[in-house]
């Protein structure tokens, strides 16, 4: 019998695994699951979950409408769950990312730009986020997105919160 | 150690083995398959490894360029990336061959052991064996010279450049250019994207189906690039049975587990001790700090985000304890 089933994770559900310590400290492996944090953020938190120096990845709960944001370098969305639009507009001044920024900054109001378009992205959906332009994030259901980009002034770091710290998993 | 050995043969030995196939030398390191094993000898000893495993371990070690750090092909042999050249090692990362003073590393150019890598591996894979593929989709490795297999050790590495799918980048699968849907992933939805580009914008709105995407990957344990955000690289991959090698860390490296479950075997990169057991399943994040090496255990194919940081500056700041293993303090 050759029949398999994927599974996948959701808000909803998820199973999570852990770290069994033999001869470490579990936090070593900074342990956490992205729905399980989603699951427990504001919307449009940005959440790391991965650090690696001055990179990040980010768990982002898409629930409603996100402020404006520009990216100072190319940032990609991944859809780990729900529907996600993704509105992007052509910076008309790119300078508004002030040089030696990192990650992504807030713009208040809408951007002044042209309109690039959108991408409607379902789980396992990658978008591209360019450097030039402005994003904004739509979800009429709650969401999750799993951004690669570098941490900056907005991503919160709270290891101690959503990382396992016993040496076995919680039952 | 000694120094970076300049002397190499160019290729293995002209005449085949009683089994049809050539032996090979590499500085004082030999190499021999018969139709069951690999034997590796250096000065100090000698090593039998099972053939399928080693070629198995021998084909990741070619086609990541020697990867980030140490790939161990098991607790005794394996290599160390110094990016420009590699350390073949016999018992380096093993506390007992160290504590004997039988292991033994040699330094040598890339260009030349990978030459004498490749040219192995090209000698000892016989036809209809893959060593790229997992046990149930490929033949036997074992047996006398029976043939070659060149397409399935010389496949296309993945590489994008800024992202799978966009204008100018590494193409996306499809059953039209050989990738069909892999047998355990036939559950996995293939749409696409709607992406709705404004005109003159049609080559920066891109988007693609990575899950989709990987369901049809055709090897397993071998990341690949998708996305690139400066030196922060995504190198998802499916996973099924066991990974080839230990590979042992020269920097942090992160895992998100995108489907299914995998197993870690976490043990101490210089000793092999057992430090931990790491269990991840859909959605589950972790760090493999960069003191460690570590063996994956995936009893269904599964799809795993392997996150590197590729910044060349790594492997120095943390041998020097600059930067600590772990990559978060809390």
């Amino acid at each position: 019998m050759d029949q398999h089933t994927t599974r996948f994770g959701s808000l909803r559900h998820f199973e999570k695994g852990g770290v069994e310590v033999i001869n470490d400290d579990a936090r070593n492996y900074v342990f956490s699951n992205i729905f399980e944090v989603a699951g427990r953020s504001k919307p449009f938190e940005k959440v790391a979950v991965g650090k690696n120096v001055e990179y990040v990845i980010e768990a982002i709960r898409v629930e409603g409408t996100s402020g404006w944001r520009a990216p100072a370098q190319d940032e990609f969305a991944l859809v780990m769950d729900g529907e996600v639009e993704i509105r992007l507009v052509k910076l008309d001044d790119p300078g508004v990312v002030p040089a030696g920024a990192r990650g992504s900054i807030a713009i208040q109001g809408a951007p002044a730009g042209r309109k690039m378009g959108l991408v409607r992205a379902r789980r396992g959906h990658m978008t591209l986020l360019p450097v030039g332009a402005a994003y904004q994030f739509h979800a009429a259901r709650p969401g999750v997105i799993l951004l690669q980009t570098l941490a900056g002034a907005d991503t919160i770091e709270r290891w101690a919160d959503i990382c396992q710290t016993s040496p076995r998993p919680r039952a | 150690m000694s120094g970076p050995s300049d002397t190499l043969p160019e290729i293995g030995s002209i005449e085949p083995n009683q089994h049809g196939y050539r032996t090979f030398a590499l500085g004082g390191f030999g190499f021999a398959r018969d139709e069951y094993f690999a034997h590796v000898t250096w000065p100090k000893g000698r090593h039998m490894l099972p053939v399928d495993a080693f070629l198995r371990a021998l084909q990741r070690d070619i086609a990541w360029g020697f990867f980030y750090g140490i790939v161990n092909f098991d607790q005794v042999i394996g290599t160390v990336n110094h990016y420009g050249s590699v350390d073949l090692f016999a018992g380096r990362f093993n506390e007992h061959y160290r504590r004997a003073k039988l292991d033994h590393s040699e330094r040598f150019p890339t260009p030349k052991i990978q030459r004498v890598f490749e040219a192995m591996l090209d000698d000892w894979t016989n036809a209809g064996f893959d060593p790229f593929a997992s046990p149930q989709e490929t033949g036997l490795a074992f047996g006398p010279k029976n043939g070659s297999n060149k397409a399935a050790i010389t496949r296309h590495r993945v590489t994008a450049r800024r992202m799978i799918g966009a204008p100018g980048d590494e193409p996306l699968r499809s059953d039209d250019n050989g990738f069909p849907v892999n047998r355990h992933f036939r559950d996995v939805p293939q749409d696409r994207p709607e992406v709705i580009a404004e005109p003159g914008f049609e080559d920066e709105v891109v988007a693609f189906n990575l899950f989709a995407y990987l369901s049809r990957s055709d090897v397993t344990w071998n990341p690949s690039i998708v996305s690139v955000c400066k030196a922060s690289l995504y190198c998802p991959t499916t996973e099924e049975y066991i990974l080839p090698v230990i590979h042992g860390n020269d920097r942090v490296e992160w895992f998100v587990q995108l489907s299914d479950e995998i197993q870690w075997e976490v043990e101490d990169r210089e000793t092999g001790a057992v430090r931990a057991r790491v269990t991840m399943k859909a959605g589950d994040v972790a760090a493999m700090p960069a003191d460690i090496r570590h063996r994956g255990f995936s009893p269904k194919r599964s799809m795993l985000l392997v996150w590197e940081n590729a910044s060349p500056e790594l492997p120095e700041l943390y041998a020097s304890g600059t930067m600590p293993p772990a990559p978060v303090q809390f």
